[in-house]
């Protein structure tokens, strides 16, 4: 149990160092001191990451039970590796070149940056990756669990579920610290790699320890360990040809398709040069990796009881021997290889995830508000850290499902079938223009397809998720669809079968299809620039700016990265440019920088396309852009403001007219004003003339004459005088030159009092009241708003034409306003004089004489003064004018205070 | 896309790396040519000749591959890198 505690102990340091020396390579690179981060050899050793715990504990196991064969897994990529100058080269330039994220990314950014294949592409790594998961969390419980059983004495059982949790929980919370620093997905995660190549060396170095400790501590040296290999049970050479070869081809394709080995090889190259370099020292440590492979499983096999598991040789080996050291050293060594695959793995997914799947449906819940609030970054940043903790509770969830048995153990060249299913639409999207997006979905849905029934529905076991007829008979009874023996090929190994299969149909169907589609514009220009790579870009994507607008970009990209982060990226670039204070001349440097920058928060595309947006640089398609930015609803707003405007002048139009109209009525008018009058005021100088002239001549005049043809000059007179009042009255008003007398009343009592003046009981009027509406408080100059009902009233009384006159009285209390209605049940007003009845002179009809047309007009200069306004209201049955009047309740009670 | 028409004879030194070049793009096909062979050779199972066994297989292949590793390092300092970029200033 001792050891036990030991390994525990060495496991947690071993972390911890694990956690400073990614925290340190981190604060390093971010005091720009790590050059030594991005040197060639970081490079290579984080390639390793394709040597997982499967390869570190399982390679023994492969060769105890097929010997050689399990070479095959390492000479596939060194074949890639060495003839980097065909493929990875390429890659790599179009992943600098575009900017690309994932993968998926890269397949979807070279079919016309469509989401759809993005998604799907998505999907299915992730369901290719969730199983390779579930098997490092397996083979670090099951080494976990040997070390148990070497050191117990009859103690608790080790929990294997939890075991896994527990190694699960510490890689998610690894990941998000190391692997979500910095949002920008292209940005090199320093620590995180940092770390990758330490766990490397440390898994090289304790598979070498372990081997040197077997040849030549166990074995006896050199001689002695071949000859044992001789006589082991794994001496013959009998690898099938299919599987050699069809092995070989596999390991090749999930190489340079598998996520994880894409992040590492293409997302974190900062330096393509760095290929270079790789392109050698990466066989090298595969073949060192594989050097003591076959010693090991054939000492193992010789040494071990029956019956032991070969897959733990690497660690039962030194345990049975009392080489507790060592054997944590290897312990270590299968720990490295199973957490560093599951921390890259999980990166690549959850950018994936959140690149192509959280993000899209955000915006789209979002409604595009995305573009302004600036909260882009938080979102993105939150969706990455949720999908790293969801891909490794989904493969902690696999493991559990599974039960961990060997279903587990022969998923990694199941995983490697699925995720080699990529290879048609990436190699030839990078090597064939015709190539496009239909062809690729339904290769890849072919691909798929076929290596779910073959291989991974099966993998299962029978009547899991396959029945056994099935697997007997084929599907649906028909033995030329049989899931191992597709056609009528017998004779292979599932594994070889469902991989010719899938990856042939797959091709085929890709290359069919692209041929009779047509691409869209997108798709072509991606086609070229993925293909002629090499033309296109001397330099990675850079900028020839010049048009874009300083501030234009300010804008965007505070929308997009937040307004503190934008501004101090502004500033910065500015003082570098030696102008301290303003805003930084768009340099392409400077535009490199910031599509960097923003690349983190919206992805690299997007970024891309809305600096080329700004910029002019028509590199990306119209309807790219448009899906960006969403022009189309910028489009339709500025269409709607056009609207907008254009309404507005036809109002101002209506309404200048109206002015015109108006100002005609009122001038011509003023002329029949200007005759009334003068007649107005003839007549009644005409009489007094006349009258007083009788008076003066006529001596012999009786008194009852006199005193009559007296009063006739004091009535006109009397009406020459009231004529003059209005005239002052209006003028006064207008200048408004009046106090108020303001005080309380109520409304009843005013329109009583107004009633009675306007002598309304005299005419055969009716009036409708209701007292009760009329039971309102106000606090006006009561004397002045009685005169403008008075007006009105004697205005209905005069003008009301219907056989049976009726005035109706309406009050109500709107708010702080109280309006009331004087609505008559006449003719009304013809339409053509309701704009002008409030003006001085205007008389509606010259028919029934009344007075100078000026009542009206006084009404609204009052109701102006008392704050309040009269209205016309047309549509009623009859005339019906609206006196609006303030409360003026709160007045009341500062008056009273 | 019109290409300007290029010279039909280079220099001594591009031409060299350009068969540099050749050499990388040919050597993966060698590699699995030479991964390949062990394929042809007797198996266990039915003659009577002297049978291959997993040690020469096993030594064979390590050969291969390091004479591989080693190839591909050389070619990798002598193939152009003219159109190559990297962060790092210093340039070639």
């Amino acid at each position: 149990m001792a050891t036990l505690n030991i390994l525990i102990l060495a496991s947690l340091l071993y972390v911890v160092l694990l956690f400073a020396v990614a925290f340190a390579a981190d604060s390093a690179a971010q005091r720009g001191r790590g050059r030594w981060l991005g040197s060639p050899l970081v490079y290579t050793l984080s390639l390793s990451i394709y040597c997982t715990a499967w390869t570190f504990y399982g390679a023994v196991g492969f060769a105890a039970r097929s010997g050689l064969e399990f070479v095959t897994i390492y000479l596939g990529p060194t074949l890639v590796m060495i003839g980097w100058w065909w493929t990875l080269r390429k890659m790599v330039r179009v992943g600098r070149s575009q900017r690309i994220t994932s993968i998926a990314d890269l397949i979807s950014s070279r079919f016309g940056k469509s989401n759809a294949l993005a998604v799907f592409v998505t999907v299915l790594a992730v369901v290719g990756t969730t199983p390779y998961i579930a098997l490092q969390l397996q083979s670090v419980t099951l080494s976990y669990a040997a070390f148990a059983e070497f050191g117990a004495t009859g103690e608790a059982e080790i929990n294997h579920s939890l075991t896994a949790f527990w190694v699960a929980a510490g890689l998610a919370l690894f990941t998000i610290i190391f692997g979500t620093r910095n949002l920008d997905a292209n940005e090199r995660h320093h620590g995180l790699v940092m770390a990758i190549a330490i766990e490397a060396v440390v898994k090289l170095f304790a598979l070498l320890a372990v081997g040197v400790f077997v040849v030549w501590g166990l074995a006896g040296g050199l001689e002695t360990t071949l000859a044992r290999i001789e006589a082991s049970e794994i001496a013959r050479w009998e690898v099938p040809g299919s599987r050699w070869v069809g092995l070989t081809l596999l390991s090749a394709a999930a190489f340079i398709c598998l996520p994880r080995m894409f992040q590492v090889m293409v997302v974190e190259n900062d330096d393509e040069r760095h290929l270079r370099t790789a392109s050698w020292a990466f066989p090298a440590y595969l073949m060192l990796m594989s050097l003591f492979v076959v010693p090991i499983a054939a000492v193992g096999l010789d040494l071990m009881p029956q019956g032991s598991n070969p897959d733990l040789f690497v660690l039962t080996l030194p345990l049975s021997e009392g080489r507790d050291g060592l054997a944590i050293l290897s312990f270590l060594g299968g720990f490295s290889s199973a957490t560093s695959m599951v921390i890259v793995a999980a990166i690549a997914l959850s950018t994936m995830v959140s690149n192509h799947v959280v993000m899209p449906v955000w915006l789209r819940m979002t409604g595009g508000s995305a573009m302004i609030s600036g909260d882009v970054r938080l979102v993105a940043m939150r969706a990455r850290r949720l999908s790293i903790a969801v891909i490794l509770f989904l493969g902690y969830l696999y493991f559990r499902l599974s039960g961990g048995g060997t279903a587990l153990a022969a998923i990694g060249l199941i995983s490697f079938v699925g995720v080699a299913q990529f290879l048609p639409a990436l190699l030839g999207g990078l090597f064939w223009r015709g190539a496009n997006r239909k062809g690729a979905l339904a290769g890849l849905a072919t691909g798929f397809a076929i290596w779910a029934f073959c291989l991974f529905l099966p993998s299962f076991g029978p009547f899991a998720l396959m029945p056994q007829t099935v697997l007997d008979q084929g599907l649906m009874g028909i033995s030329w669809l049989r899931p191992q023996a597709l056609f009528g090929t017998d004779g292979l190994s599932p594994v070889v079968h469902a991989f010719m299969w899938s990856l042939s149909l797959n091709t085929l169907v890709f290359f069919v299809v692209s041929i009779f589609s047509f691409p869209q514009p997108v798709e072509r220009l991606q086609g070229a620039q993925f293909v002629n790579v090499f033309e296109h870009s001397t330099t990675a994507g850079g900028w020839r700016g010049g048009k874009a607008q300083s501030e234009d970009l300010l804008i965007m990209s505070q929308r997009i990265m937040g307004a503190g982060e934008a501004q101090a990226l502004f500033s910065s670039a500015a003082k570098a440019q030696g102008i301290d204070g303003y805003l930084p001349e768009p340099t392409p440097d400077f535009l490199s920088e910031l599509e960097r920058a923003m690349a983190g928060s919206v992805g690299a595309a997007t970024a891309h396309a809305m600096i080329g947006q700004i910029v002019g640089r028509a590199t990306v398609s119209v309807e790219d852009l448009m899906a960006v930015a969403d022009e189309t609803a910028q489009i339709m707003e500025y269409s709607s403001e056009l609207e907008a405007k254009t309404e507005e002048q036809e109002r101002t139009a209506r309404q200048l007219r109206q002015v015109n109209e108006k100002l005609t009525q009122i001038s011509v008018q003023k002329d029949a004003f200007l005759s009334q009058i003068s007649h107005e005021l003839r007549t009644p100088m005409t009489s007094i003339r006349a009258f007083s002239e009788i008076l003066r001549d006529s001596a012999d005049m009786n008194e009852k004459e006199q005193n009559r043809y007296a009063s006739i000059i004091h009535d006109e007179a009397i009406r020459l005088t009231r004529l003059l009042d209005d005239l002052l009255d209006l003028s006064v008003l207008e200048n408004a030159q009046i106090m108020l007398n303001m005080q309380q009343a109520t409304l009843a009592e005013l329109l009583d009092r107004s009633e009675v003046a306007a002598g309304m009981a005299e005419g055969a009027m009716v009036m409708i009241r209701d007292p009760e509406a009329e039971d309102i408080e106000l606090y006006t100059d009561t004397d002045r708003l009685a005169q403008v009902f008075i007006n009105l009233m004697s205005n209905a009384r005069k003008y009301c034409d219907a056989e049976a006159p009726e005035l109706r009285i309406v009050a109500h209390v709107m708010g702080t306003e109280v309006t009331i209605d004087f609505m008559d049940n006449g003719t009304g007003i013809p339409a053509d004089k309701q704009g002008t009845i409030f003006e001085k002179f205007a008389r509606v009809s010259e028919t029934k004489a009344g007075g100078a047309g000026l009542g009206l007009a006084i009404s609204r200069e009052i109701m102006a003064r008392l704050g309040g306004s009269i209205q016309y209201l047309p549509g009623q049955t009859g005339a019906a004018f609206r006196v609006t009047l303030p409360l003026g309740v709160e007045k009341a009670v500062e008056a009273a205070q | 896309m019109s290409r300007e028409p290029s010279p039909l004879f280079v220099a001594k030194r591009t031409y060299r790396s350009r068969r540099m070049a050749d050499a990388a793009r040919f050597l993966p096909i060698l590699g699995t040519g030479l991964f390949l062979l062990p394929l042809l050779w007797k198996k266990s199972s039915s003659d009577d000749a002297p049978m291959t066994g997993t040690v020469e297989v096993m030594l064979y292949v390590f050969l291969v591959w390091v004479f591989l590793i080693g190839a591909a390092a050389i070619l990798s300092y002598r193939i152009p890198r003219s159109d190559e970029t990297g962060s790092d200033p210093e340039q070639d």
